[in-house]
């Protein structure tokens, strides 16, 4: 329970620091940088390496590969669709969801 | 050119901190325990899950079509056009992650954890930063040409 409540602390706080971030920085597309910067990663690595050692770790990072190109697939279609139909940013980016765990499963899949 | 422009967070609402630092708090426990139940492979996915991703556009989405507002204009096509933006630098950002992530997977293990998750980072802003450049460098010389 004490690590569950310490990661979400951490995850909180590191999440909401990169949000700030893309606040400050101008113009929107150098800010938009920090929408894919490694917070939950920053968050996890620390005590996962405490907890499992850094093999465990680095089996971790190597899938993580995968799923930022999935964050990229994703980001790209999200920017697209966004510009070229105007949809709600929300429904977009919710709606595409599935395209991030199609790439990203799918890459795991192929490449084990 | 890129300025920090510390005035924009008085914008910010308390409720969209707290909605930031919710969502982060849970991802990062979820991906936690999807670490747990499936293993490191899968878990592993969930560190470059766009946690906060959907959040963050809508909250910009919001802010531009509140300034649009205060000028007595609506704003949802602007608002639209700026999280569209704002994806753009984030899929840059996700040529950095992919690097962050590989210099984990092939350092981490017989060196020393914070030195490589530091250099890692590191390696993360100026990749990405580098990309940013380099495509808004070509850009320009693409429309002066095209003029």
């Amino acid at each position: 329970m004490t690590e569950i409540v310490a990661r979400f602390l951490i995850g909180g706080i590191v999440v909401s620091c990169f949000a700030l971030l893309g606040e400050i920085f101008r113009p929107k597309s150098f800010a938009g940088l920090f929408g894919a910067a490694p917070s939950i990663a920053l968050a996890t690595f620390g005590l996962t390496i405490v907890k499992h050692g850094h093999p465990y770790a680095a089996i971790e990072a190597r899938s993580m590969v995968f799923g930022a190109i999935a964050f990229f697939v994703y980001a790209c279609a999200s920017s697209f669709i966004l510009m070229r139909y105007k949809p709600s940013a929300l429904a977009t980016t919710t709606a595409l969801m599935p395209v991030w765990f199609g790439v990203s499963f799918g890459l795991l899949y192929l490449i084990p | 050119m890129v300025s920090a422009q510390l005035s924009s967070l008085k914008d910010i609402r308390l409720r969209e901190y707290c909605v930031r630092f919710l969502f982060g708090g849970l991802c990062t426990v979820a991906a936690g325990l999807i670490a747990e139940r499936f293993g490191p492979a899968v878990g592993g996915l969930f560190l470059a899950f766009p946690a906060i991703f959907p959040a963050g556009a809508s909250l910009l989405e919001t802010h531009e079509k509140r300034k649009m507002a205060k000028a007595g204009l609506d704003g949802t096509n602007q608002g639209r056009a700026a999280a569209s933006v704002d994806s753009a630098g984030a899929s840059i950002g996700c040529i950095g992650l992919v690097e962050f992530a590989v210099i984990l997977w092939r350092t981490l293990p017989g060196h020393n954890a914070p030195i490589v998750i530091a250099l890692a980072t590191a390696a993360w802003l100026i990749l990405s930063v580098v990309v940013w450049y380099t495509r808004k460098s070509r850009w320009f010389r693409w429309r002066k040409t095209a003029e």
